[in-house]
């Protein structure tokens, strides 16, 4: 049992944990994940680790309710626990002085792309970042990349905050601006990432993106993480999740992804029965409370 | 009772005692185990027909050369403690061999009273044996020497690992279990459906070995989490290696990962590990295939097939490049298979996974093949029969076609060497690999396998790590 220390709401449906994971933490480098499961029915979820402190056995997740077992995690506090916790999973992110590097996170993909710009700055790379999200709320970590990069840029597809526009519009102001990109890092939803890939490609920028497909083990156990580069499958568990985004089949990777769209959703149907049905006299009485 | 007045010409007529089973049209609809053994009076019967020979054939078919004929007679004459005790002599996981072992390959490809008849039921008395034993209490914990101080170090818990672990306990030393995943017993657990190997028979073996004071510590990946470095430095003596054949071989066909194409890895994993046929009580979700066709003809093949057959109620295609005759699954599991109604296609190999435009699978391209000359292996080669393609009409196909080693601990591990298959070397007649103190065994050595070649590997290992240790100095 992992306990969580502390947990955050960074956006809309993003949540913040703190968890013990000793072992992860003091191995843990920027690019590699964990697999944890919350409870004995529970399914394998791969999660980004996004910061550990090794001296107090932390490691930091930054999770979106997307499917049922994270948005049960949604309801967890501090000093609940995480039944397993295994990683830390996945190559380190290949990093080395490329000069200038764009680190490009959409909505939650930011999480993964943060300790890979720290990482690189450290190794002497000029970072720069551009994190977009759908609208305001949805928007994280801009604080953190400000602070992490040489320069940051923010743009919400809706243009309710910062720029108007999707991140690939970012990037291609920047580089008409001028700014010369000699290495780019991307993670975000699948259809960000292939948009950006093609962008990227257009203006010669070398790119890695950091890939999120269905896991199962995370050990190359299992084949579910199957990916397609360069016309090359890969399982992206321990040949990945980066790869070079110019060659990545995203179309191929997004409908793999949606293999259980439907199964998911009447999980969640049921969960929501669920939770109306025992939770309703609650529910109620809080809504009494905090309003009144 | 035995009956001392039957001649060897009796014991020969004797017809061989059929385990009752559950009927396939039942069956397919539950996880429960499919035969439910011999009770005593059935065992006793069907231990009348052994011919006790001087010079059993049975025994050396065995890679454990446990003493069949002795327990054999235990059985006859009612002595269950005893034929339990000749067992665990030579076998720590009876319950599980007696179920999963290719009995008709090894011990009863040998049987004497095979050659003009049906060999001996050995694998259906062994199972009896051990289950008795669970249902009796009968597991003795044997007395434990005094600690030796010396600490071990396995990694993987299928049965290589859990071997070497329950043998070097009873040696006197501190074993700890490393494990991956966060249940134990490797493909035991995550690859072997409960209807062929039900999860109380694995969970009291695995309370045996804990009872032998061996820890085990789940989702810890060694190389990843811990490396076998740093295991040294943490004070292992020694370290044992079983980290199995994980790695899924794909067909290499256009189309292979369009959504509906599963490993059987992943397949299996997620019934018999994550319970998805349960979904959404749990939460693993799986595909309810309309057609299911599995390409393979192992055990995994056999597995994947009729789990199908219990997760999706629907039609279940099997499809082997070679013929009947090759064929390397357990001949039960075939005959379970097929009386379970998997439609067995034989000469046909894959060529295409077909897709619409939504990137789901709805068929699968194959080709008949015929048999032409004996390959590498001794089998008859398939040979492709030019302008036979054809196309089922699916949208799940389950790929089962062997694994290659698990690497991660090659790559993350200075001083082991592994050959070109990219398996570990080791030296045969010890288990040592090419760095000293560590010891490996099981699939990872010898490439997919079985389970009784696993445990054999790790009984030799501990064996050889026991001496091993005893030459450095005392903790
Ligand atoms: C579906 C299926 C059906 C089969 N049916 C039969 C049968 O009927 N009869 C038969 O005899 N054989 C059968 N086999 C083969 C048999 O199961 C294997 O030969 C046997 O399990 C090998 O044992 P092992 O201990 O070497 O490895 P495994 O059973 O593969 O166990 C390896 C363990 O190591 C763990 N591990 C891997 N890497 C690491 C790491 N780095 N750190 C920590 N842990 C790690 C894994 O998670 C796993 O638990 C079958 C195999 C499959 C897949
Ligand atoms: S060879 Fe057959 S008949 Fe002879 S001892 Fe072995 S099991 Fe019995
Ligand atoms: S998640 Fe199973 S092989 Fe990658």
């Amino acid at each position: 049992m992992h306990i969580i220390h502390s947990t955050r709401v960074l956006a809309e449906k993003i949540h913040e944990y703190w968890v013990e994971a000793p072992l992860i933490a003091r191995k843990y480098r920027a690019g590699q994940f964990v697999i944890i499961r919350t409870h004995d029915q529970g399914e394998r979820v791969p999660l980004t680790v996004v910061e550990t402190k090794p001296e107090e056995g932390l490691i930091r997740l930054i999770v979106q309710e997307a499917g049922k077992t994270t948005t049960e995690m949604a309801a967890f506090k501090a000093g609940d626990g995480i039944l397993d916790v295994v990683g830390p999973l996945g190559k380190a992110t290949h990093l080395e002085n490329w000069g200038n590097l764009m680190i490009i996170g959409g909505g939650v993909g930011a999480a993964p792309v943060l300790p890979i710009a720290i990482a690189a700055r450290k190794l002497g790379n000029t970072v720069y970042s551009i994190i977009g999200a759908r609208t305001k709320d949805l928007l994280i970590l801009e604080d953190e990349f400000r602070a992490a990069c040489h320069e940051t840029r923010v743009s919400t597809d809706d243009g309710s905050y910062a720029v108007k526009g999707f991140v690939t519009d970012a990037l291609k102001a920047w580089v008409g601006e001028g700014l010369k990109v000699d290495q780019a890092i991307i993670a975000g939803p699948i259809p960000m990432m292939g948009a950006t890939a093609k962008v990227s490609k257009e203006l010669g920028i070398p790119t890695m993106a950091s890939l999120n497909p269905i896991m199962v083990d995370g050990t190359g156990m299992c084949g579910a993480c199957r990916v397609t580069v360069h016309g090359k499958v890969f399982f992206a568990c321990v040949d990945g999740p980066e790869f070079d985004a110019h060659g990545v089949d995203f179309r191929e990777l997004n409908l793999r992804n949606q293999a259980y769209r439907t199964q998911e959703a009447e999980a969640m149907r049921r969960m929501e029965d669920h939770k109306c049905k025992i939770g309703l006299t609650n529910v109620a009485r809080e809504g009494v409370v905090q309003h009144g | 009772m035995a009956n001392p007045n039957l001649t060897q010409a009796d014991r020969q007529k004797l017809p061989r005692t059929q385990m009752p089973e559950q009927d396939p049209k039942e069956r397919v609809q539950n996880f429960t185990e499919v035969p439910f053994g011999y009770d005593a009076e059935l065992a006793m019967a069907e231990a009348e027909r052994c011919l006790l020979c001087k010079k059993p054939k049975c025994v050396a078919g065995c890679p454990v050369g446990i003493d069949i004929p002795a327990f054999i007679k235990a059985i006859r004459e009612e002595r269950m403690n005893d034929a339990a005790l000749i067992l665990r002599a030579t076998n720590s996981l009876p319950a599980v061999c007696g179920r999963v072992c290719p009995q008709g390959d090894q011990c009863e490809a040998l049987c004497i009273e095979g050659n003009k008849h049906d060999p001996v039921a050995i694998g259906n008395l062994e199972r009896f044996v051990a289950d008795w034993e669970v249902r009796n209490n009968a597991i003795t914990i044997p007395d434990l020497p005094p600690p030796t101080g010396y600490k071990v170090a396995i990694v993987g818990s299928g049965p290589a690992g859990l071997t070497a672990a329950g043998d070097l306990a009873k040696m006197g030393h501190d074993v700890t279990v490393f494990e991956a995943l966060h249940r134990p017993s490797g493909v035991l657990a995550y690859g072997i459906p409960e209807f062929r190997l039900p999860r109380i028979v694995v969970n009291s073996e695995i309370e045996y070995i804990k009872k032998l004071g061996v820890k085990f510590i789940y989702d810890v990946v060694v190389g990843i989490t811990v490396t076998v470095d740093e295991l040294f430095e943490q004070g292992f003596h020694s370290i044992f290696i079983g980290t199995g054949a994980g790695l899924p071989r794909m067909m290499g066909v256009p189309g292979e990962n369009l959504v509906g194409v599963y490993s059987a890895n992943e397949f299996l994993t997620r019934v018999n590990l994550l319970g998805a046929s349960k979904f959404p009580d749990y939460d693993t979700p799986i595909r309810k295939a309309r057609h299911t066709v599995v390409v393979g003809g192992g055990n995994t093949a056999m597995d994947s097939a009729r789990v199908s057959l219990r997760v999706t109620g629907n039609h279940v295609t099997l499809a082997y490049r070679r013929s009947m005759d090759e064929i390397p699954a357990r001949k039960e599991e075939i005959h379970h298979a097929i009386e379970e109604g998997v439609d067995f296609q034989l000469l046909t190999a894959p060529v295409e996974v077909v897709g619409d435009d939504k990137g789901q699978c709805i068929g699968l391209k194959c080709i008949r093949m015929e048999l032409g000359e004996p390959d590498a292996s001794g089998r008859r080669s398939p040979v492709p029969v030019e302008g036979s393609e054809f196309v089922f009409d699916c949208d799940t196909v389950i790929v089962a076609i062997g694994n290659s080693p698990n690497p991660i601990i090659p790559r993350s591990t200075q001083g082991i060497e592994v050959t070109k298959r990219g398996t570990i070397k080791i030296e045969d007649a010890t288990g040592a690999t090419t760095r000293p103190g560590v010891y490996a065994g099981g699939d990872i050595v010898s490439g997919a396998a079985t389970v009784i070649l696993a445990m054999g590997a790790g009984k030799t290992a501990a064996k050889y790590m026991d001496e091993y240790m005893r030459g450095l100095p005392k903790p």
